[in-house]
C-alpha cells in the first residue's frame, strides 16, 4: 500500500530515518483506513507462523479448538467493548465470570436452569450497580468496577470457603455447552457466540441505542445538551456488560469444569488487549465489535503460538502487556495524524 | 495543622478562613476518623499497648506508601494501576538480592532498588506522555509486564531479609514504631521537598488545569513524568515495606495494593480528577482502612472479609462525593 501524501507529510522524527517511517506509517495507515483487513491479514500470518512451528497446527480440529479457546474471551471483550466506546472501563467483567462461574459450580446440584439463572442474574445486578453508580453517581467508572471487582473478590474468597464442605458439581449441560462440538468441528460455545456478536453488531450500528452508545463516548456534553439521557445510555451500557460476563463465566466453568478464585483473573488484561488490538479507542466514540472478534481470535492463536514455544505464563503476561502498549500507541497516532 | 491542599497560595495571599477550613475539613475528618477508631480499639480492646500499635503501623506501612504512590500521581491528573505489580517486584527482587547480604549490603540493594523503580516510574511517564495512550491502559500494560517480570524473578515464594533490614522498616526506634518513622521521613524527605518546590506547584497546575498549566508555561509533560517518578520511589519503599515485614519474596504480595492504594487515596480527600488534595489524607486513610481490618478480625470476621468492605468504602466514598458534586452544581 502507497502512503497517502499526508502520512508523510507529518512533521515527525520519522527525517530523520525516512524510508523505514515512510514503511512504518504505510503500515499505520493501512490499520486505520481498513483494520478489520489489516487485523485479519495478521490473524492469517500468525496461523501460518504457528503452523511453521508446529507443522499440523491449521487442521480443522486445531481451528475449532482456537474458536473454543477464544469464545469465552470474546463474550468478556463483548462487555468491555461497550464500555470502552462510552470513554469507560469495565475492571470487573472478570470478577463478575468468576462469580457467574462459581455460582454454576456451587448450585449445580439444584439444577441446571436454577444455576444458570442465578448466574444471569448476579451479572445483571452486578451490572446494574455499576452502571447506577456511572450513571447516575458519576462516579469514574475505573474506581467504580475497580470497586465492584474488590467487593466480589472478597466475596468469592469467603464463598470458596463454604464449598470446601461440598464438593462442587458443574452441571453436565453447562460442561457440554462449554466444551463439546457438534457437526463434527464446530464448538457449541461458539453457536453461543455467534448470535451474540450478530446481535451486537447489527445493534451498535443500526439501533438508537447503539448510535447512542457511540454518540455519549464520542461527547457526553453534546449528548446531554441534545437530549440523550445519557444515565440511562450507561446504565444499558453496564448491565449489558455485566451480563456478558456472566455469559463468558458460564462458557468457561463448562470448558474447565470445575471453578476456582482466579479462574478469569488472566482475562481481565485479554478482554482490554482485545478490544485495543481490535482498535476501539478507550477515549470513547469510535471502533466497534468487529475489531473485538479479530482481536479476541488474534490473541488466542498467539496464546496457542507462544505455548508451542514453551513461553512461561510470565512471559507471555509481560508480552501482552508490550503488544497492548505498542498497538495501542500506534492508534493514537494514527488519530493524531488525522 | 497547616492545609496541604493549597500548595504556595498561601505565601502569595492570605486565604479566607472559612475556604481555608472547607479545604482541609475532609482530612481532619479522616485523622478524627481515625483517632475515634483508636478509641473505640482501645475499648474493645483494653490491652491495646506499644507492641499492638507497632503490628498495627507495621500492618499499615506498605499500604500507606502505596498510598503515597498513588497520591503523587493522582494529584498530576493521571493513575497508577500498576502500583500493585510494581510493589511485587521490588519484593522479589530486593528479597532475592538480600538473601545472602548483611544489613549494611541490605541498605545498598534497597537504595539500589529505589533509584532502579524511580527509573522505571520516569519511564512510565515518558511512555504516557510521549505516546499520547491514556494512563489506565499504559499502567494497565505496564502492570502486567512488572507482575510477569516479578513471577519471571520468583515462581514460587522465597528469598530473604536480614533482620536488621527488617527491623530498620518494621522494628522500633526507642518507643516509636519505625515504620511511623519511616512513614514521616517519606513525608518530610521525599514529599515536602517537592510538594514546596515550583515543581509541587506544577504537578497541582498540571493536575488542575493541563491546558490552563501549558497556556501559563508550565513544562507539563515533565511535571507528569515528574509525578509518575516520585509515585516510583514510594512504591519502591512500599515493596521494600513488604520485604522487611515478611521477610521473604513473593510475587503476588503486591496484587492488592492496587485496589487499596485508590481506596486509599479516594477516602484520603484527593480528587481523581486531580490537582485537589494532599499527601497526609491518603497516609491518615490507610492507617484507617487498616485500623478497620484489625477491628474487624477482632471482632472475628474473616479477614477476606476486608476485601469486600474496603471496595464498598471506596464506592460509597465515591458515590456521596460524587452526589456533594452535583448538589452543590444543581445550587
Amino acid at each position: 500500500m502507497t502512503p497517502s501524501p499526508a502520512a508523510t507529510d507529518r512533521p515527525d522524527t520519522g527525517a530523520l530515518r525516512p524510508r523505514p517511517a515512510v514503511r512504518w506509517s504505510a503500515a499505520r495507515r493501512s490499520l486505520a483506513d481498513r483494520p478489520a483487513l489489516t487485523l485479519a491479514g495478521i490473524l492469517v500470518l500468525l496461523l501460518a507462523a504457528t503452523d511453521a512451528v508446529s507443522p499440523g497446527f491449521v487442521t480443522p480440529h486445531q481451528l475449532s479448538t482456537t474458536l473454543l479457546y477464544a469464545a469465552p474471551l470474546g463474550a468478556l471483550a463483548a462487555g468491555q467493548t461497550l464500555a470502552m466506546l462510552t470513554g469507560g472501563i469495565d475492571l470487573s467483567v472478570s470478577a463478575t465470570a468468576t462469580a457467574a462461574a462459581y455460582l454454576i459450580a456451587g448450585l449445580g446440584a439444584q439444577g441446571t436452569p436454577r444455576a444458570l439463572a442465578v448466574a444471569l442474574a448476579l451479572g445483571l445486578v452486578v451490572g446494574m450497580t455499576n452502571g447506577i453508580g456511572i450513571g447516575i453517581f458519576r462516579v469514574q467508572p475505573l474506581i467504580m468496577t475497580l470497586g465492584m471487582a474488590g467487593v466480589l473478590g472478597g466475596a468469592l474468597t469467603l464463598a470458596s470457603l463454604t464449598f470446601t464442605n461440598g464438593v462442587p458439581v458443574v452441571p453436565d449441560a453447562v460442561h457440554e455447552l462449554g466444551s463439546g462440538t457438534v457437526l463434527g468441528y464446530l464448538p457449541l460455545n461458539t453457536l453461543v457466540w455467534a448470535p451474540l456478536a450478530v446481535v451486537l453488531l447489527v445493534g451498535l450500528a443500526r439501533s438508537g441505542l447503539g448510535r447512542a452508545i457511540y454518540a455519549v463516548g464520542d461527547n457526553p456534553l453534546a449528548c446531554r445538551l441534545a437530549g440523550v439521557r445519557v444515565w440511562q445510555v450507561l446504565l444499558v451500557t453496564y448491565v449489558l456488560g455485566g451480563v456478558l460476563s456472566a455469559i463468558a463465566g458460564i462458557l468457561l466453568v463448562g470448558y474447565t469444569n470445575a471453578a476456582d478464585l482466579n479462574l478469569a483473573t488472566p482475562y481481565l488484561l485479554q478482554s482490554v488487549a482485545a478490544v485495543v488490538i481490535g482498535g476501539t479507542s478507550i477515549l470513547g466514540g469510535s471502533g466497534g465489535y468487529a475489531g473485538t472478534i479479530l482481536g479476541a481470535l488474534i490473541l488466542t492463536v498467539l496464546d496457542s503460538l507462544l505455548t508451542i514455544l514453551n513461553v512461561s505464563q510470565a512471559g507471555k503476561q509481560m508480552l501482552y502487556g508490550a503488544i497492548v502498549l505498542g498497538l495501542a500507541w500506534i492508534y493514537a497516532r494514527t488519530a493524531l495524524v488525522e | 495543622m497547616t492545609d496541604p491542599s493549597a500548595p504556595g497560595l498561601e505565601v502569595r495571599r492570605p486565604m479566607a478562613a472559612g475556604r481555608a477550613i472547607r479545604r482541609s475539613a475532609w482530612t481532619v475528618t479522616i485523622v478524627g476518623l481515625l483517632g475515634a477508631l483508636l478509641v473505640v480499639e482501645k475499648l474493645v480492646h483494653p490491652a491495646l499497648n506499644v507492641f499492638d500499635m507497632q503490628s498495627l503501623v507495621d500492618g499499615a506501612l506498605p499500604l500507606c506508601l502505596a498510598a503515597m504512590a498513588q497520591t503523587a500521581v493522582v494529584l498530576s491528573g493521571g493513575i497508577d494501576l500498576s502500583v500493585g505489580p510494581m510493589m511485587s517486584l521490588v519484593n522479589v527482587v530486593s528479597a532475592l538480592l538480600m538473601t545472602h547480604a548483611t544489613s549494611g549490603q541490605a541498605v545498598l540493594i534497597a537504595l539500589g532498588v529505589v533509584a532502579a523503580v524511580v527509573a522505571a516510574g520516569a519511564l512510565t511517564g515518558a511512555v504516557i506522555v510521549a505516546t499520547g495512550v491514556p494512563d489506565i491502559i499504559v499502567t494497565l500494560a505496564t502492570g502486567f509486564v512488572w507482575g510477569g517480570l516479578a513471577l519471571h524473578v520468583m515462581p514460587i515464594p522465597g528469598g530473604a531479609a536480614p533482620a536488621g533490614f527488617a527491623a530498620l522498616m518494621t522494628g522500633q526506634l526507642g518507643s516509636v514504631p519505625s515504620g511511623l518513622v519511616v512513614i514521616v521521613a517519606a513525608l518530610a524527605f521525599l514529599w515536602e521537598p517537592v510538594h514546596r518546590s515550583p515543581a509541587g506547584l506544577a504537578l497541582y497546575a498540571v493536575g488542575s488545569n493541563r491546558a490552563a498549566a501549558y497556556l501559563s508555561g508550565v513544562a507539563v509533560g515533565r511535571a507528569r513524568v515528574a509525578a509518575y517518578a516520585l509515585g516510583g520511589a514510594f512504591a519502591a519503599l512500599g515493596g521494600l515495606a513488604l520485604t522487611a515485614s515478611t521477610t521473604n519474596g513473593n510475587a503476588a504480595s503486591g496484587t492488592s495494593y492496587t485496589l487499596t492504594s485508590v481506596a486509599a487515596t479516594v477516602l484520603g480527600g484527593v480528587s481523581l480528577v486531580g490537582g485537589r488534595g494532599g499527601m497526609i489524607g491518603p497516609v491518615a486513610a490507610a492507617l484507617l482502612l487498616t485500623l478497620i481490618n484489625t477491628l474487624l478480625t477482632f471482632e472475628g470476621v474473616d479477614p477476606n472479609f476486608s476485601l469486600v468492605v474496603q471496595g464498598a468504602i471506596v464506592v460509597l466514598v465515591v458515590m456521596v462525593a460524587g452526589l456533594v458534586l452535583v448538589r452543590r452544581r444543581g445550587a
